[in-house]
């Protein structure tokens, strides 16, 4: 088991966003969580990276405890993540980019074998190399922020929303490439509103609701579970 | 009006362009060529107390002494520099720090102080940069893991709290303040000190008659922190400064240590202050609390910004009016925090860059009003 949360709680000051959340990834999985705005996916994500100190509970990650563990020692580790949003550095070039995703290491001549595989995952990102990620489109930057999280080599590859705001085509190429990164060898984990693409491409996945964890399974399992499909399919 | 401020912004997007084309020409001169003019510049820099140029000496008072406090504000204004400007936090209270620099040296140094010792210049200065890093050390450990508005706000405080206490503590004499501010001195030089000269026309170069020697070594002590500060801009920690202002939260997920950095900002500008107040208390001689009024350092703060946070010649072009304007213009000096006040407005809305702005700066800003646009 890559990463363990066991019955983990968070709160925003006085507002519990998660209550005793437990789930697993496996490593080479693809895990995918949904649900509505404000379930706590985001929130799950940020106790998996440290942005956020959880209140209760464990985390556990490649035989590890840490739960207490800083965010930046967390990417030492190996977990990476492409935060919602994106967080794109505005003011620096494509390439300054990816080699911050990089900044936890030092050896020169692996960081750039991997430039040259985050520029042949998104060739668009080798055209842009100099631009601001400032200036970039969406669709763009929403590479940009997957191929830097990349650049820290994970062992697990955190993705808050990597559909967000991009037309139809582009959600299907970015979920190949989440699917060609993992057969590369890199675990994912997602969150994700597009619930259709996430199951039909997760090997498993877990639903939460207003902070909780209301059904797990299988990616086919649940795309084809009758209250699934009516909650976050949107078809009968 | 508007027509009015439609020909004051084209004519500004006019000059803005012909300064980006400058700084383009410049960083194509070959670099042999490019160091020959900055030492030619830098040559002129210090012969100009001696050049008597008409309009730009000052009718009203000792040119050199002028050109002693820009080359102080100057240096302010790269150390406040690297908090605002690399690292992206806002400090109002620098003058903190600045009175911190300034005290130590008068208390360790001078026989009319409380505290006995009376070391040289040489050795006080030292100490007061060190004194005033831990000063921000201290100031920042709890403080940086606050955010924005709260820290500018802790940050105030802390420069009214030195204030208060420098008026009422026994240690500086309250308001009467300390006297004989111990004055660099030739007999305190150490052997590789001796390059720098002692006497000028006859007259020893520190001293109430010739202040020439204090604006060298102003000079001096400018134009080194200003390399320094460029090469570590350029180092690992400028990257990680430039990320955490960018956008911390992405600056942790890449594996910046944000709080250890933030801290290192806050350390060197705390150092660069306490070396400013240094240096200017030892040309005054004289220090009581009056001259750590909260205006000054909002006036630095204003500096910065009007010169144009993260680029170093920019924000020195900030500090050289503020230290240059009142004395030029002597009627300016009543109105300088009005004209301050208006000149900060004026650029937020139109120029939030900046004079002279930092390339990197400008993107972020650009990407910031595109976040949040205003209705």
């Amino acid at each position: 088991m890559l990463l363990e949360l066991k019955d983990v709680s968070l709160a925003y000051g006085r507002i519990v966003a998660l209550h005793g959340i437990s789930l697993t990834v496996d490593e080479g999985e693809i895990v995918a969580l949904i649900g509505a705005n404000g379930a706590g996916k985001s929130t799950t994500m940020r106790a998996v990276s440290g942005l956020r100190p959880v209140l209760k509970g464990s985390i556990s990650f490649d035989g590890q405890d840490i739960t207490k563990m800083r965010a930046d020692l967390r990417v030492i580790r190996g977990v990476s993540q492409s935060p919602e949003g994106r967080g794109i550095f505005p003011g620096m070039s494509v390439r300054e980019n990816l080699e911050m995703g990089a900044y936890t290491r030092r050896n020169r001549p692996e960081i750039d074998k991997d430039l040259e595989r985050v520029f042949g995952l998104f060739p668009r990102l080798k055209e842009r190399e100099k631009q601001s990620g400032g200036t970039m489109s969406g669709g763009e930057q929403q590479m940009l922020a997957v191929g830097r999280a990349l650049m820290s080599r994970p062992k697990l590859l955190l993705l808050d929303e990597p559909s967000m705001g991009l037309a139809p085509m582009l959600i299907q190429q970015i979920f190949d490439i989440i699917v060609e990164i993992n057969q590369q060898g890199t675990t994912v984990l997602l969150v994700e509103q597009n619930a259709q693409q996430a199951l039909s491409r997760a090997h498993r996945a877990y639903v939460l609701e207003t902070g909780r964890i209301v059904k797990e399974g299988t990616g086919a399992e649940l795309l084809h579970d009758p209250a699934v499909k009516d909650a976050y399919l949107g078809v009968a | 009006m508007n027509a009015l401020l439609e020909s004051a912004r084209r004519a500004d997007e006019r000059r803005a362009k012909a300064a980006i084309g400058i700084r383009d020409r410049w960083s194509s001169l070959p670099r042999p060529w490019r160091i020959a003019v900055l030492i030619a510049f830098i040559a002129l820099l210090y012969s100009l107390p001696g050049l008597d140029i008409p309009l730009i000496t000052t009718p009203d008072t000792d040119f050199t002494s002028v050109l002693f406090l820009c080359a102080v504000y100057v240096l302010v204004a790269v150390g406040l520099n690297v908090v605002i400007g690399l690292a992206g936090l806002l400090d109002l209270g620098y003058i903190g720090f600045y009175a911190v620099g300034a005290y130590t040296v008068a208390i360790l140094g001078s026989p009319n102080s409380p505290v006995v010792v009376k070391y040289p210049w040489i050795v006080c200065v030292p100490i007061a940069i060190a004194v005033a890093m831990l000063s921000g050390v201290i100031l920042g450990w709890p403080t940086l893991r606050l955010r924005g508005d709260y820290l500018a706000i802790v940050t105030l405080g802390f420069g009214e709290i030195i204030r208060v206490f420098a008026l009422n503590s026994d240690i500086t004499n309250g308001n009467r303040g300390i006297n004989a501010v111990p004055t660099p001195s030739e007999a305190d030089w150490p052997s590789w000190m001796t390059w720098f000269p002692t006497i000028h026309e006859g007259r020893p170069v520190f001293s109430v008659s010739s202040v020439i020697g204090f604006y060298w070594l102003a000079l001096t002590v400018v134009i080194i922190c200003m390399l320094g500060v460029r090469r570590l801009e350029r180092s690992r920690v400028g990257r990680s400064w430039l990320a955490i202002r960018e956008d911390e939260e992405a600056a942790e997920l890449m594996g910046v240590p944000t709080f250890k950095y933030k801290l290192w900002a806050f350390a060197i500008g705390a150092a660069l202050g306490g070396l400013s107040g240094a240096l200017f208390f030892s040309k005054q001689t004289f220090i009581n609390a009056q001259g750590f009024d909260l205006f000054t350092s909002i006036l630095w703060v204003a500096a910065v910004v009007i010169g144009g946070a993260g680029n170093q010649l920019g924000v020195a072009v900030g500090a050289i009016l503020l230290a240059y304007l009142p004395e030029r213009f002597r009627e300016f000096t009543d109105y300088r925090l009005l004209i301050f006040g208006v000149a900060l407005i004026v650029m937020t809305i139109f120029r939030p860059q900046g004079l002279l702005p930092s390339r990197r700066r400008t993107v972020e800003l650009e990407d910031r009003a595109k976040e949040a646009p205003v209705a």
